[in-house]
């Protein structure tokens, strides 16, 4: 087992070699000087003289490939440098928005679960009823509404018509002000998470293990509560993971929206701001969480899964 | 003493290609402590029938006619009460036990399980019994094996352990369906000799595609074809002089008898051939074989058959 | 081919998307008013009859401005998705034919650009790139093209298991014939529904990133940037944001429904087995 997690673990590195590479690129993409990008401040452009000062000193006039393996080391010894913009270093402004999220997920994670389960197993029992239609349906516009649309309607209605809850903010992490991203955040996730439900207890229905449970007279809701949930919440379980990710990606608008101060909501600033180096490191950064959490789900999916578990000792 | 009285039971498939007939009006009898061998190829409809004893399959698939057990009609038991009957008084093996074993439940859960329900065994005398009915059918190590979950047990443990599942009950009727396939030559025996044991005051329906397994452990065989019963008659009799051409057929066909394969393929269930469903690959087939469909024959010495030769 | 206009999702999704192309392609005709034209007698008026879904904070007729907005929205998804399409199915046809080192670096590259999550992708790229729309569609291939390679990739696999030795066997029958006449069909399928999904996905990063502010620049009537617009009037005039967000909703919706069925139709179907 611990073998199976070593080679996996092995097979991100390439990969995050090449993410390191995509954040570097990053300030040199951007049309202009680097050099003056990244020592731009709130007060302004830098002088010339403190260009060429801050070229030699980072080695700007060093080829491409040198500068990124001096940021790479300074990277991988925990310092990914200093915004002037923001007169912070990156790596503290990173930490703290990211708890913010982290947070906000988790909120969001459990209002996901708590409709898209029951949802998707009603939709299953009632297959091919309106109720399951109406289930898939509810998905589908889960899907394809945008995230942030929605969030101004929920803040219409709640905030502006009803006055329940405030506009915005992040108001110390509590509760009030977390209720409207999460109820977000967590309806989208839940139209994933609700289709996934409710394909893996249909699949699971189908299986001839069924039969048998039928067979030996069990009544129903054993034989779909006990002998099917079970094997069809393995497959929902390990993507709760993945739903992380997909929370992530939704939190980048929803944050913004609602002045939640999350990882998300500190990109966007950090690109209205053109403050490069914080781009540098929060891409990073989220790039190794997301590809963290891929591998945990790998790894989980293994675990949870009795039969691939043994084959994969073996 | 009858057990099991099939009447006219047809099953009728609806699918988007149309509607299949996978049994065309079977009459059958088994009787008290009678092992039944129902023999036939893959597609002649064997295993829906057995599981449309039990009501086993999917709801809009269309039963009629009668199944008679112990005088009650199944067909017409409301749901609960059918349940009290599944696993309890008729159990069914399922084909392939690889698949029809619950991959996220222990061995011992899923037997523990029919106990709990049928017999009302509290947690840990079912426990007690799991072992026992493990150690019956002679799984070495019972104790610990119940703790086993299923893709840990070979093919020939996971066919006794559905065996010991059938078993925990004290089950009537066994319908136990290619018990064997799959299973090399001695677990095969070990299985046949296990299954003439433990049926031994029960009754069983075996089904099967392997004419001599069944022929072991069972004193009558049933043929089937296309979804019907085109012979019933004494193992003895049925082997030493087969009437109805099919089974001519098979029996030519098996390793010890020559291999000489039945010429033509199975029809599909959806477009049967009219008149005797066998015809376009007999060789005996006369003019009224192509136009009319032969009535089972019941003849003066007990055999049935379904063909016009003998009508 | 009849079984498709029996599924319900490819009806629904075919005749909106449908709509929807036709209401892009005769925007000039269907709009009411012009959608740039700035009036600021009539700001901020209420859905009227001589403005349907009123007017934003300039006077401009919305249902205009979403009506051509759907030109953007459609032009945007497709572009992207066609984008994505020839870079991914270039490199992934080079990783699986070739395989080796190219098929190594390639798959590198795709878990590198998979690694970050797409919207962050998306964001940062565009934002970098600076605004306008076509940084916006680059932003949004470099996001999308990794499917399509790895759809093509494995397909190329596949095949060159089974074809491969045959073809060897000096039927003198070129690779490229190979690539063209087996890999094809096979990576057509999920293609199809992978690019009537990605339209919609695409359509939707559009609109969030143009809503940011990175992407299409005003005055173009774009759904996402209206949005934005609407966002400080929303207490007054709710609506100036109420619609476009219908907008992009339907659209997406429509491409969802039709992806969805596609692959209905086109995944290998779960026929109903007959115990035998």
């Amino acid at each position: 087992m611990l073998g199976y997690i070593f080679k996996r673990a092995l097979l991100i590195i390439p990969a995050l070699f090449f993410v390191s590479m995509i954040s570097f690129s990053m300030a040199y993409l951007a049309p202009g000087d680097p050099a003056e990008i990244l020592l731009m401040s709130p007060e302004g452009s830098p002088s010339p003289e403190a260009i060429d000062a801050f070229r030699v000193r980072m080695g700007l006039d060093q080829p491409i490939y040198v500068q990124y393996l001096r940021w790479l080391e300074k990277v991988l010894h925990g310092d990914l440098g200093y915004s002037y913009m923001s007169e912070r270093p990156v790596a503290d402004a990173i930490t703290n928005s990211f708890k913010a999220t982290l947070k906000l997920s988790l909120v969001s994670m459990i209002v996901s679960i708590v409709l898209s389960i029951p949802l998707g197993i009603l939709a299953a029992i009632k297959h091919n009823t309106i109720i399951d239609d109406l289930c898939r349906l509810g998905a589908l516009i889960g899907v394809s509404i945008p995230n942030f649309w929605q969030a101004f309607l929920l803040i219409l209605l709640f905030s502006v018509h009803l006055d329940w809850l405030p506009v915005a903010g992040y108001g110390g992490g509590d509760l009030e002000h977390m209720i409207l991203p999460a109820i977000t955040l967590g309806t989208s996730s839940a139209a994933v998470t609700t289709r996934l439900m409710r394909s893996s207890l249909l699949e699971a229905l189908s299986q001839d293990y069924i039969i048998t449970a039928r067979a030996k007279g069990l009544p129903e809701r054993i034989v779909i509560g006990k002998h099917a949930l079970k094997n069809a919440l393995i497959p929902v379980v390990t993507m709760l993971g993945l739903n992380l990710g997909f929370l992530l990606n939704g939190a980048v608008v929803t944050e913004w929206v609602f002045g939640w101060p999350g990882i998300g909501d500190l990109v966007v600033d950090s690109i209205y701001q053109r403050d490069f180096t914080m781009i540098q490191g929060s891409i990073l950064f989220i790039a190794v969480i997301f590809v963290t959490l891929n591998l945990l789900v790998d790894i989980s999916y293994t675990y949870l899964n009795p039969r691939i578990r043994y084959e994969s000792v073996d | 003493m009858i057990q099991l009285e099939i009447s006219d039971l047809r099953v009728l498939f609806p699918t988007d290609d149309g509607l299949v007939k996978a049994t065309n009006g079977v009459d059958l009898q088994i009787e008290e402590s009678e092992n039944l061998g129902l023999i036939g190829e893959s597609g002649s409809g064997k295993t829906v029938l057995g599981m449309a004893i039990l009501r086993l399959l999917p709801k809009d698939v269309r039963v009629t006619g009668e199944v008679r057990f112990n005088g009650q009609d199944l067909l017409t038991l409301r749901e609960e009460e059918m349940r009290r009957v599944r696993g309890k008084e008729i159990v069914m093996i399922l084909q392939n036990p690889s698949s029809a074993l619950n991959p996220a439940f222990t061995i011992g859960n899923q037997i523990e399980e029919v106990l709990r329900i049928h017999e009302g065994l509290d947690a840990r005398s079912a426990r007690e019994r799991v072992v026992e009915l493990l150690k019956r059918v002679k799984i070495t190590d019972a104790s610990r094996r119940a703790k086993d979950y299923p893709h840990q047990y070979s093919g020939g443990m996971k066919e006794r352990a559905m065996i010991a599942m059938a078993l925990a009950s004290d089950p009537a009727l066994i319908i136990a369906d290619e018990p064997t396939k799959g299973l090399d030559v001695t677990v095969k025996r070990e299985i046949l000799n296990m299954l003439k044991e433990v049926t031994e005051r029960k009754s069983m329906l075996f089904i099967t595609h392997d004419l001599a397994a069944a022929a072991e452990i069972c004193g009558r065989i049933a043929v089937m074809y296309a979804g019907e019963l085109l012979e019933i008659a004494k193992t003895e009799e049925l082997l030493n002089d087969p009437l109805h051409p099919y089974t001519k057929g098979f029996l030519g066909a098996l390793p010890s008898r020559g291999l000489t394969p039945i010429r033509g393929t199975c029809p599909s269930l959806i477009g049967l051939p009219a008149g005797c469903k066998f015809h376009p690959r007999c060789n005996d087939a006369m003019e009224i074989c192509r136009m009319e469909h032969p009535p089972m024959v019941k003849r003066d010495d007990g055999r049935q058959v379904r063909c016009f030769l003998y009508a | 081919m009849r079984a498709w206009i029996k599924n319900r999702n490819i009806l629904i999704g075919l005749s909106i998307t449908l709509a929807l192309i036709f209401i892009a392609a005769f925007a000039p005709q269907v709009a009411p008013h012009d959608p740039t034209e700035i009036d600021s007698k009539v700001r901020l008026q209420p859905p009227s009859k001589e403005y349907p879904f009123g007017t934003d904070h300039m006077g401009r007729c919305i249902l205009s401005r979403i009506v051509f907005g759907s030109r953007i929205s459609l032009l945007v998804g497709v572009a992207v998705i066609s984008g994505s399409l020839l870079i991914g199915i270039v490199l992934g046809t080079i990783s699986g034919y070739f395989g080796g080192l190219a098929d190594d670096l390639i798959m590198r590259l795709v878990d590198g650009f998979l690694a970050i999550p797409s919207m962050f992708l998306a964001l940062a790229l565009a934002g970098t790139l600076g605004p306008g729309t076509f940084n916006l569609m680059m932003a949004l291939i470099a996001v999308e093209w990794t499917s399509y390679a790895r759809v093509v990739r494995g397909s190329i696999l596949t095949v060159k298991e089974q074809e491969f030795v045959e073809a060897a066997r000096g039927l003198g029958a070129s690779d490229l014939y190979i690539l063209v006449h087996h890999i094809m069909p096979n990576i057509l399928s999920p293609i199809i529904v992978i690019a009537t999904l990605g339209i919609g996905y695409a359509i939707l990063a559009a609109a969030g990133l143009s809503f940011l502010g990175f992407g299409v620049q005003p005055p173009t009537p774009e759904w996402g940037s209206m949005l934005d617009d609407g966002r400080l009037f929303m207490r007054k005039a709710p609506y100036i944001m109420i619609f476009p967000g219908l907008a992009i909703m339907i659209t997406v919706l429509a491409f969802n429904f039709l992806g969805d069925g596609l692959r209905d139709e086109l995944d290998p179907r779960f026929r109903k087995e007959i115990p035998h």
